[in-house]
């Protein structure tokens, strides 16, 4: 992770590792994503926020082409999203996704679920891929926990999996599509914890959350969505203390006060 | 009574007649169905047109049609010297298939969309998904209606017999010509249906306990 950061510092301007041009989606009347341009860079932590419906999740889902765009051009690395397909897949092994409902795969124990993208589609060897499944479950706290069954784990731990799921792959990118919206408040630390950590050891993220506080902390810079566009980009100092858009003030004034 | 004693071996061939062409067109359809399912579910659209057009195909024309397809159009056209053992199967096995494939895919329905997302996010292409995630998981929910689905296909091999395979009931009709009494070679042949067919249900119900998946 600390040649990813040297790299960043080396140039910082030149080494897009997510570049999104002219993005437009419709699902039916309803214009989702309106001309989205957004660049990540590598080892970059953005925070997208924004009202309900804004199209956040979307967006997010379009990275990894879980939804397809309509118009516009997505380039992962330089690379752009190819068709579905065994391209697509092998790009998509390169992005890691953290989701909502966690995902695990049921039928799966937890050590199988942190192994099964490793051999099947590394084709890592099992002895190999086992090791490094025990290595980062202990990393996100659950290595204590791999024979279990997923629904055997609070939401908490379940979400933590699932992050350590996504990083057996060695992700260029880590997507987090509202990660701690469906955990009780009272686990909602654990998981941001891990993601901190992540974030300090320069992996790239792209986080759509409604934890603010995660916002202020972690990321280097807010994207703050509405009715489909991007309205407003700052660093987090900036976002919150100071934002220029009225909408952006709008939605601060009515989640930080109260 | 003395019927079943006397014919012994005639029924006992008979029955083990219809437990092989069960067995062998049962593991047809459910090889078809899972690939036609799969052709069901994917993405590429000429494949899912193959797999509607099949089921639509197979589940509306009578077996009785299929039989006779398989008797007298398929030596013509496709393969000529298929035995009329072959010809049973294919016209057995292609009819179920069609019931197998929508068991199936009602059962792919079932498994939330986010577990091949999940699968889809960390690089498993469509048929990984599908094989490792997708089905391992719906075969639960799919059990109970296979298993009316194989005893259907026991009752309905019987068909097979009027075309002169040896199977169960065309035991009845081989015995009946020589002048028994129908009513017991009737009682018996049933009695070797209901002793299949229960088979069947007490080895789907036992799957069924195995395979729970907790969420």
């Amino acid at each position: 992770m600390t040649e990813v950061s040297v790299t960043k510092d080396a140039k910082p301007a030149a080494d897009d590792l997510v570049v999104l041009k002219g993005v437009n989606k419709h699902f039916g009347a309803l214009h989702v994503l309106q001309d989205i341009d957004m660049t990540i860079a590598r080892g970059e932590v953005v925070v997208v926020i924004g009202p309900s419906g804004s199209g956040k999740s979307t967006l997010c889902r379009t990275i990894n082409r879980l939804e397809t765009v309509d118009s516009g051009t997505i380039t992962i690395d330089g690379k752009p999203l190819p068709q579905e397909g065994k391209e697509l897949a092998k790009l998509r092994a390169d992005v890691g996704m953290v989701f909502q409902s966690f995902n695990l795969f049921a039928h799966k124990t937890v050590l199988e679920n942190v192994m099964l993208g490793q051999t099947k589609v590394r084709r890592t060897a099992k002895a190999e891929a086992e090791a490094k499944a025990r290595t980062l479950l202990d990393r996100v706290g659950v290595g204590s926990q791999a024979d279990k069954y997923p629904a055997q784990l609070s939401g908490g731990q379940q979400q933590r999996v699932a992050i350590a799921r996504a990083l057996a792959m060695g992700p260029k990118v880590m997507l987090f599509d509202e990660p701690t919206s469906a955990l009780d408040p009272e686990m909602i630390n654990e998981v941001l914890e891990v993601m901190q950590q992540l974030a300090r050891d320069g992996m790239t993220m792209v986080v759509v959350t409604h934890e603010m506080g995660f916002a202020r902390s972690a990321a280097n810079r807010v994207v703050f969505m509405a009715d489909g566009r991007i309205v407003e980009e700052a660093v987090p100092d900036q976002f919150f203390s100071n934002p220029r858009s009225d909408r952006a003030k709008d939605f601060l004034s009515k989640i930080l006060h109260h | 009574m003395n019927v079943l004693l006397d014919h012994l071996p005639e029924f006992r061939e008979g029955f083990i007649g219809t437990i092989l062409l069960t067995l062998a067109s049962g593991a047809l359809a459910m090889v078809l169905g899972i690939v036609i399912a799969g052709f069901r579910v994917s993405p590429v659209p000429p494949l899912r047109f193959f797999g509607a057009a099949w089921v639509t195909l197979f589940r509306n024309t009578p077996l009785t049609v299929l039989f006779l397809v398989a008797w007298f159009v398929v030596p013509v056209i496709f393969m000529p010297g298929l035995s009329p053992w072959t010809k049973a199967l294919l016209a057995l096995g292609f009819y179920t298939s069609a019931f197998v494939c929508e068991a199936i895919r009602s059962g792919i329905n079932t498994v939330p969309l986010g577990q091949a997302e999940a699968a889809r996010s960390i690089g498993m292409t469509f048929f990984q998904t599908l094989r490792l995630i997708v089905l391992p998981q719906a075969t639960r929910t799919v059990i109970p209606p296979l298993s009316s689905i194989f005893i259907a296909l026991t009752k309905n091999s019987a068909i097979a017999g009027a075309f002169s395979v040896t199977e169960l009931f065309g035991v009845q009709k081989l015995l009946s010509d020589k002048g028994f009494d129908i009513a017991w070679i009737f009682l018996w042949v049933a009695l070797g249906y209901l002793i299949i067919t229960f088979t069947i249900s007490g080895l789907f119900r036992l799957l069924e306990r195995r395979l729970g998946v907790a969420r």
